[in-house]
C-alpha cells in the first residue's frame, strides 16, 4: 500500500461542525417521541432529616399528572449506586440510594417524581405535596472535629468514611535530616464542571426492551447497572449517546434519576422525558473540589526536596458518587506532580457532609494538589533565598529517570510511574514564550496602583485510564469504512480525530471514514470517555482495528483480483491487483476487523504555565496580563482540537481560582444556585492567553505514542494564579493559601498585610 | 393563546400558554430547537435570536409577545441550505466544541454585526461577553467573529 | 423552572392597562421588557394572576433631549439610550452609566419603567435619577401624579407606587454644559450587578470650587441615595486629590452597606470609598461638553 496520509497531526476542520452550526444537533432536550410524557422530581428542601411521610394526594389530584413515585412506589429495597471507579468494600454503606429513603442527606436529594402530561404540570405538581421532615443539624464543615455533632450513617460512627494513604519511600526520616521544614495549611473552594447543557433523559419502553436517550461518558457501565436495578437482562436495554453539551466528568455518570426516568416509564406506560433546570443542575450534579490540606515540605539548604507530607480532608457530600474517589486517590497520589520526591506520605480522608455529593471534574484532585504543593514551592523557595525556577529546576524529574514512580495509594493498591518525557523542556519553553527575564522586572511592584506579580507552576496530567477500549471498522456499501468506537464523545471533536486516526491506518482519504461512537446497540462493549483517554484508549483502539482491517480487505480483494493478499495495492481509493485490475471498495463491503487496546499503565502529558497578574491595591481585583501554556501531549492529533481544549481548560481554571464558588450557608442551604451567584468566566474576563503544544518525547506504551490532553490546561492553573498573588503582594506580606482569590478576600489579605506593618515597621519588608 | 408571527421570514401560528416563552415555543410547539435553553433566568445566552433585528434572550420573552414581530433563529442562518460566512468562520476557528452555546453566539454576533458593522474588537468582546461557553475559552469565538466581519461589512457598504 | 401560570393582557390604552390592574385587586404585574420580571417568575419568586403587558400602549417610549432636561418614556429600552445622540450631547452622564447595564441582549428589551418600578438597589439608572434629582410622573386609577425620586424608593426592590399605578415618564433636570460629572462601578465581571456605584456631578464657579456636588451610591446599600454629608464637604472647596479622599473617606463612613455571599459590609465601604475618590478624581479631569 503505496500513499501516506498524515491527516494525524493536521488541522482537519471538525466533521461534527456543520450539524451543529445549523442547529441540527440532536441534544437529548431537542428529542420526543409519539405519547412522551414529562418528569419533575421533588428535591429536598431540607439539608439533613428524617423523612417521617410523604403525602402525595394533592399531587395525584392535580389535573394532567399521571403518576407520582418515591420510595414506597419502588420497593422494600431502595437499590444504592455503587463505585464505578476506584472501589473499596468500605465505602458500600455511603452510597445513594436512587431515592431518599428514611432520610434526607443533603438538599437537591430525590425525594419523588412526578409524571405529567407536560413539563409545566409536572413542575406546578410539586408544590403540593405534603412533606413531615424531622430536622436534624446539618454537617457542613469538612473538619472532622463536626463528625462529633451529628453522625447521619447510623450504620457506621463516624462522618469520615475512607482514609486512604499515598505512600512512597520514608518521610519520618527524611524530616529528621533536613535542614529546612515549611508546614502550611490550603483550601480549595467547592466548585464544578458546570457544562452549559444540563443533565436529561428520555426513556422508552417497547415490551421488555428499554431504550434510553441522553447517555454519555460510560453508556456501556451504565447499562450493566441499569440491568441489575432494574432486573433485566443487559440485551434489553440500549443507551443511545444524543449530542452532548459538555461533559468534563460530571455529566455520564449514574446518577439517582438513571433509575428513576426508566422506572418511571415503566410504571406509566409511556415514553418518559427529564430535562434537568439549571437551579437543579446546580444542587443536584455532582460537586467538586473541596479540599483542606495541611502540607509539609522538608528540603536540603541547596533546595532539594527530600520529602512531601500532609493530611487532607476532602469534603465528599453526602454520598460517595460512582468515581468520587477518583479525586482524593489522585490527591495522595499526585502530590509530587512532576518532582523529583523520594519521600511522600499523604492522609486522606473522605469527610461526609450534608451538601451535594461530589464527583470527578477535570484534572480532579489534581488541580487542588497542584495549588497546595506549588504555593508551598514558593514559600519555601523565598525562605531558602533560592530563586523560584531554579527550585522547579533542580527539583523536576529528569528523562533519565524514566518510567519515574509515584507513590502508591492504599487501600486501592493503585501504582502508577510517570512514562516518558523531560519535563525541563516545557519549562524552558515556558519561559522563553512568556518573556520571564522582562516579565519579572515588575514583579513584586505598585505600579499606577496595581501591584505586579509573575509566577510558573510545572504539572504533569495523567491520561489514558485504562482498561481498554474496543473498536470495529467495516467495509460498506458505499465505499466508505466505518469505525465505531467504544469512546463517547462530550464535544472533543472525537469523530473527527478518530476519522483523522483511521485514514492514516488504512491510507484512505479522510472523506472515506465515518465515525460511529458511544451507543450501546453499535458494540458489544464499550468503555467511554473520561480520565483523557479517547485517543489513547480509542484511538489506540481503532488503529489496531485498521491494522486488522487492512488484512482482511487484501484477503478479500486478493480473492476477486486474482492474486495473493501481498499483491493487493491500495491507488486512489481502489484495491489494485498484480496486472492492474482494480475494484472499488465498496465491493468488499462487509469485510470488518475488530480490534482492542487495553493497559494499566497510565499516560502523562506535563507542561508549565506562567502568569502575569496585577493586583488593584484599593479593590483587590486580579487581572490576568498573560498567561502562557506548553504542554507536551507525546503526539498531536488535531492540533486545533488539542488548542481549543487547552484554552478552555484554562479558562475553567482561571474561574475556579477567581470567580467560582458554591457557597452553603450553615444549615446546609446552597446560596449560589443560579447563574446570577455562581460566576462562570465570560469573554471579557481573560482575554490574555497562549497556549504552545510540544511533542517531543512519544509515550511508551500505546501504538499511536499519544498521550491525553484534555486535561492539563486545567491543572495548574490555580497554583500559577495564586503564586502570581502571592508575588505581587509580598510586600506586603500577604500570604494567599485559600481559593478562590475573589476581590474581598484579596483585599483582606492587602489589609491585614498593612496593618500588621503598622504595627510594627519594623519588620515590613 | 395565538400568537402570530414571522420565523425565519415565514409566517408562523402557534397557541402556547402565556407563561410560555418565546424559547420554549420556538423549540416545542414550532420544533425549531436549534435554539437552546441552557439556565432560563437570561444569564447564559444560549438562547439568544434575533427579535426585529434586536439580540434578545429568548427565554426572558414570552411567546405572546413575539406576536406581530420578525423573528430570526440560527435555522435561518444558512444561505440555501450552505454554511454562511458567519458559520463557515465559526468552523474555520475551532470556535465550538460540544456546540451547545453556539447558536446563541452565532445569533448574538449575526445581530450585532448587521447593525453596527464597523464595531471594534472591543466592542464586539463587550457585547459577546453577555454569552457562556465552558468548552472554548473563548479566544476563538472571538477571532471567528472578527473574521467574519469584512462580509458584513461589504454588504453594508454595497447596500444604497 | 417554568414560570406559574397566568393570564396575559395587552392593552391598547394607558387607561385600559390601568382597569386591568384595579380590577386584579394587587394581584396583576405590568410587564414591559421583562428583564427583570421573568427570572423572578423562573425562580418562582412571584406569581401574579395576570400580567398586562404595556407593549402597544402608545406614546411610551419617546426621548426628548434638549437644554431643558431629559425627559424619558416608560417603555424607552437601553439600547434606544446608547443609541441617542442626543442623550450623548444634552446627559452624558446617563449615557455613559447606562453602558453598565447588564448585557447586550437585555439592553435591548429593558426598559427604564421597568427599571425605576424594580427598584433595584444596584440599578445604574437609579443612580443617575437620585443624583440628578428626577422626577416620575405616574398615572393610575386616582389619576396623573409626580414623584419625586427620593420618595419612590422605600427600601431594596419596593416603592411608594400603588398597585394599579404606571409610570409613564421619568424627568431629569437641565444639564448644564460646564457640569463635571462621573460613574463609577465596581462588578465582579463586567455586566454583573454593581458590589458598589456612584454617580457623581459637580458645578465649578470662577475659581473651580465645587458648586452643588450630588454624589449618589447604588450597590453597597439597601436603597440609592445621595450622600449628603460628602456632598456638603465637596462644596466650596476645589476637587483635588486630598479633598477627593477625604470626600470619599466621608461619604463611605456615613453607609450601612449590606454583607453578603458576595462581599463582606467592610468590603463594600472600602470599595465605595474607592470608587468616589476615582470618580471625583475623572470628574475633575472631564472637558466640559463644547470644550
Amino acid at each position: 500500500m503505496m500513499q501516506s496520509n498524515s491527516y494525524i497531526g493536521s488541522e482537519v476542520e471538525r466533521v461534527e461542525d456543520a450539524r451543529l452550526l445549523l442547529g441540527q444537533g440532536n441534544f437529548v432536550g431537542d428529542l420526543s417521541c409519539e405519547g412522551v410524557l414529562h418528569a419533575a422530581i421533588l428535591r429536598s428542601s431540607v439539608a439533613h432529616g428524617y423523612l417521617k411521610a410523604i403525602d402525595c394526594s394533592a399531587v395525584r389530584a392535580c389535573p394532567g399528572v399521571r403518576v407520582v413515585v418515591t420510595a414506597a412506589e419502588i420497593g422494600p429495597t431502595i437499590p444504592t449506586v455503587p463505585l464505578r471507579q476506584d472501589p473499596i468494600p468500605t465505602t458500600a454503606p455511603y452510597e445513594q440510594p436512587v431515592i431518599a429513603n428514611g432520610k434526607v442527606r443533603y438538599v437537591g436529594e430525590p425525594i419523588a417524581v412526578v409524571i405529567a402530561d407536560t413539563a409545566q404540570i409536572a413542575e406546578d405538581a410539586l408544590e403540593f405535596f405534603k412533606l413531615d421532615i424531622d430536622p436534624l443539624p446539618a454537617v457542613v464543615g469538612a473538619e472532622p472535629q463536626h463528625a462529633a455533632s451529628a453522625l447521619f450513617f447510623e450504620t457506621t460512627n463516624s462522618n469520615v468514611s475512607v482514609r486512604l494513604e499515598g505512600v512512597k519511600g520514608k518521610v519520618s526520616d527524611a524530616f529528621a535530616r533536613a535542614d529546612y521544614r515549611r508546614r502550611e495549611r490550603f483550601t480549595v473552594q467547592r466548585h464544578t464542571a458546570i457544562p452549559m447543557e444540563t443533565r436529561g433523559l428520555l426513556a422508552r419502553w417497547e415490551g421488555d426492551k428499554l431504550t434510553v436517550w441522553g447517555g454519555a461518558k460510560v453508556p456501556f457501565a451504565i447499562r450493566r447497572l441499569l440491568a441489575r436495578h432494574l432486573n433485566r437482562s443487559e440485551q434489553d436495554i440500549t443507551i443511545i449517546e444524543s449530542d452532548i453539551g459538555g461533559g468534563f466528568g460530571v455529566r455520564g455518570e449514574y446518577y439517582p434519576e438513571d433509575f428513576l426516568v426508566p422506572f418511571c416509564a415503566r410504571m406509566v406506560g409511556r415514553p418518559v422525558k427529564w430535562i434537568e433546570d439549571r437551579r437543579e443542575h446546580l444542587l443536584a450534579t455532582a460537586h467538586a473540589r473541596e479540599v483542606e490540606c495541611e502540607l509539609e515540605i522538608a528540603c536540603r539548604s541547596d533546595g532539594v526536596i527530600l520529602a512531601l507530607r500532609g493530611i487532607a480532608d476532602v469534603d465528599m457530600g453526602a454520598y460517595i458518587r460512582t468515581n468520587a474517589v477518583t479525586p482524593p486517590r489522585n490527591i495522595a497520589q499526585v502530590v509530587s506532580g512532576p518532582y523529583r520526591v523520594s519521600n511522600v506520605h499523604m492522609d486522606v480522608a473522605l469527610v461526609m457532609t450534608n451538601k451535594t455529593p461530589v464527583g470527578t471534574y477535570r484534572g480532579p484532585g489534581r488541580f487542588e494538589v497542584d495549588f497546595f504543593r506549588e504555593r508551598l514551592f514558593d514559600m519555601a523557595a523565598a525562605d531558602l533565598g533560592i530563586d523560584r525556577v531554579q527550585f522547579r529546576r533542580i527539583n523536576l524529574v529528569s528523562s533519565a529517570e524514566m518510567p519515574y514512580p509515584l507513590p502508591t495509594v492504599m487501600p486501592l493498591h493503585s501504582e502508577s510511574e510517570c512514562d516518558s518525557g523531560d519535563y525541563s523542556r516545557t519549562l524552558e519553553r515556558c519561559l522563553s514564550e512568556f518573556d520571564w527575564p522582562t516579565k519579572t522586572k515588575s514583579d513584586g511592584k505598585l505600579i499606577e496602583g496595581e501591584y505586579h506579580g509573575v509566577a510558573l507552576g510545572c504539572y504533569i496530567e495523567s491520561g489514558g485510564s485504562g482498561p481498554q477500549e474496543n473498536a470495529r471498522l467495516a467495509i460498506e456499501v458505499d465505499g466508505t469504512v466505518s469505525v465505531v468506537v467504544g469512546s463517547t464523545a462530550v464535544g472533543q471533536g472525537l469523530e473527527t480525530t478518530m476519522a483523522q486516526i483511521a485514514a492514516d491506518a488504512l491510507e484512505l482519504p479522510f472523506e472515506k471514514i465515518r465515525v460511529f461512537h458511544g451507543s450501546t446497540n453499535l458494540l458489544r462493549q464499550g468503555f467511554g470517555t473520561y480520565g483523557s483517554r479517547s485517543i489513547v484508549m480509542g484511538g489506540s483502539a481503532v488503529w489496531t482495528a485498521a491494522a486488522e482491517l487492512k488484512k482482511a480487505m487484501a484477503a478479500a480483494a486478493a480473492r476477486k483480483l486474482g492474486c495473493s493478499p501481498s499483491e493487493v495495492r491500495l491507488l486512489e481509493g481502489r484495491l489494485v491487483g498484480l496486472k492492474g485490475q482494480s475494484i472499488e471498495l465498496g465491493e468488499i463491503a462487509g469485510v470488518a476487523a475488530e480490534g482492542s487496546f487495553g493497559s494499566d499503565k497510565r499516560t502523562y502529558s506535563y507542561g508549565t504555565h506562567a502568569a502575569h497578574v496585577s493586583v488593584d491595591s484599593k479593590t483587590g481585583r486580579v487581572r490576568v496580563l498573560d498567561y502562557v501554556a506548553v504542554e507536551d501531549v507525546g503526539r498531536i492529533v488535531n492540533p486545533a482540537g488539542l488548542h481549543g481544549q487547552t484554552i478552555g481548560a484554562i479558562v475553567q481554571g482561571l474561574g475556579g481560582s477567581l470567580l467560582e464558588h458554591l457557597i452553603y450557608d450553615e444549615s446546609g442551604q446552597l446560596l449560589t444556585a443560579s447563574f446570577a451567584d455562581y460566576l462562570l468566566p465570560t469573554m471579557s474576563d481573560f482575554p490574555n492567553i497562549r497556549a504552545f503544544a510540544m511533542q517531543e518525547h512519544r509515550a511508551p506504551n500505546n501504538p499511536l505514542g499519544a498521550k491525553g490532553g484534555g486535561e492539563g490546561g486545567i491543572i495548574p492553573v490555580g497554583g500559577v494564579i495564586a503564586n502570581a498573588v502571592a508575588s505581587a503582594l509580598r510586600s506586603l506580606g500577604a500570604q494567599p493559601v485559600a481559593l478562590p482569590l475573589s476581590p474581598p478576600r484579596v483585599w483582606k489579605l492587602m489589609e491585614d498585610g498593612r496593618s500588621a506593618s503598622a504595627r510594627s515597621p519594623a519588620t515590613a519588608q | 393563546m395565538r400568537t402570530t408571527f414571522n420565523l425565519n421570514r415565514k409566517s408562523v401560528e402557534a397557541e402556547p400558554e402565556p407563561r410560555t416563552t418565546l424559547a420554549d415555543c420556538l423549540r416545542d410547539e414550532l420544533r425549531h430547537t436549534g435554539t437552546h435553553i441552557g439556565c432560563e433566568h437570561g444569564v447564559c445566552g444560549a438562547c439568544t435570536v434575533l427579535v426585529d433585528g434586536a439580540a434578545v434572550r429568548s427565554c426572558l420573552m414570552l411567546a405572546v409577545q413575539a406576536d406581530g414581530c420578525d423573528v430570526e433563529t440560527v435555522e435561518g442562518l444558512a444561505e440555501n441550505g450552505a454554511l454562511s460566512v458567519l458559520q463557515k468562520a465559526f468552523r474555520k476557528h475551532h470556535a465550538l466544541q460540544c456546540g451547545f452555546c453556539t447558536p446563541g453566539f452565532l445569533m448574538t454576533a449575526h445581530g450585532l454585526l448587521l447593525r453596527e458593522p464597523f464595531a471594534g474588537p472591543d466592542r464586539i468582546r463587550d457585547v459577546l461577553a453577555g454569552s457562556l461557553c465552558r468548552c472554548t475559552g473563548y479566544i476563538p469565538i472571538l477571532e471567528a467573529v472578527l473574521d467574519a466581519q469584512q462580509a458584513y461589512q461589504q454588504t453594508r457598504k454595497s447596500m444604497p | 423552572m417554568k414560570a406559574p401560570p397566568f393570564d396575559y393582557a395587552c392593552p391598547r390604552s394607558l387607561s385600559e392597562a390601568i382597569g386591568l390592574l384595579a380590577a386584579a385587586n394587587g394581584e396583576a404585574r405590568i410587564i414591559a421588557g421583562g428583564q427583570s420580571l421573568l427570572p423572578l417568575l423562573a425562580f418562582r419568586l412571584a406569581s401574579p394572576s395576570l400580567l398586562v403587558d404595556i407593549r402597544k400602549v402608545p406614546d411610551l417610549r419617546a426621548i426628548r433631549a434638549g437644554y431643558d432636561g431629559v425627559v424619558l418614556g416608560a417603555r424607552v429600552t437601553w439600547s434606544d439610550i446608547e443609541s441617542s445622540a442626543d442623550i450623548k450631547r444634552w446627559h452624558p452622564l446617563l449615557h455613559s452609566a447606562v453602558a453598565h447595564v447588564a448585557h447586550y441582549q437585555i439592553r435591548n428589551r429593558g426598559t427604564v419603567g421597568g427599571s425605576l418600578a424594580h427598584a433595584d438597589p444596584a440599578a445604574e439608572l437609579l443612580g443617575v435619577a437620585v443624583a440628578c434629582g428626577a422626577e416620575i410622573e405616574t398615572s393610575g386609577s386616582s389619576g396623573r401624579r409626580l414623584i419625586k425620586m427620593d420618595d419612590l424608593l422605600l427600601d431594596a426592590l419596593s416603592t411608594c407606587l400603588g398597585p394599579d399605578e404606571i409610570i409613564v415618564s421619568v424627568a431629569l433636570p437641565p444639564w448644564l454644559p460646564e457640569r463635571r460629572w462621573a460613574f463609577e462601578e465596581f462588578s465582579r465581571r463586567a455586566g454583573d450587578f454593581a458590589l458598589a456605584g456612584v454617580a457623581i456631578h459637580y458645578d465649578v464657579d470662577e475659581v473651580d470650587r465645587v458648586r452643588d456636588a450630588r454624589i449618589a451610591v447604588i450597590g453597597a446599600c439597601n436603597r440609592p441615595h445621595r450622600l449628603r454629608e460628602a456632598e456638603a464637604f465637596l462644596n466650596g472647596k476645589v476637587a483635588g486629590a486630598q479633598v477627593a479622599a477625604e470626600a470619599a473617606k466621608i461619604g463611605s463612613n456615613v453607609i450601612e452597606p449590606p454583607s453578603d455571599i458576595h462581599a463582606p459590609a467592610e468590603y463594600r465601604r472600602a470599595l465605595l470609598a474607592a470608587l468616589i475618590e476615582r470618580g471625583l478624581s475623572q470628574a475633575a479631569t472631564r472637558l466640559p461638553l463644547g470644550a
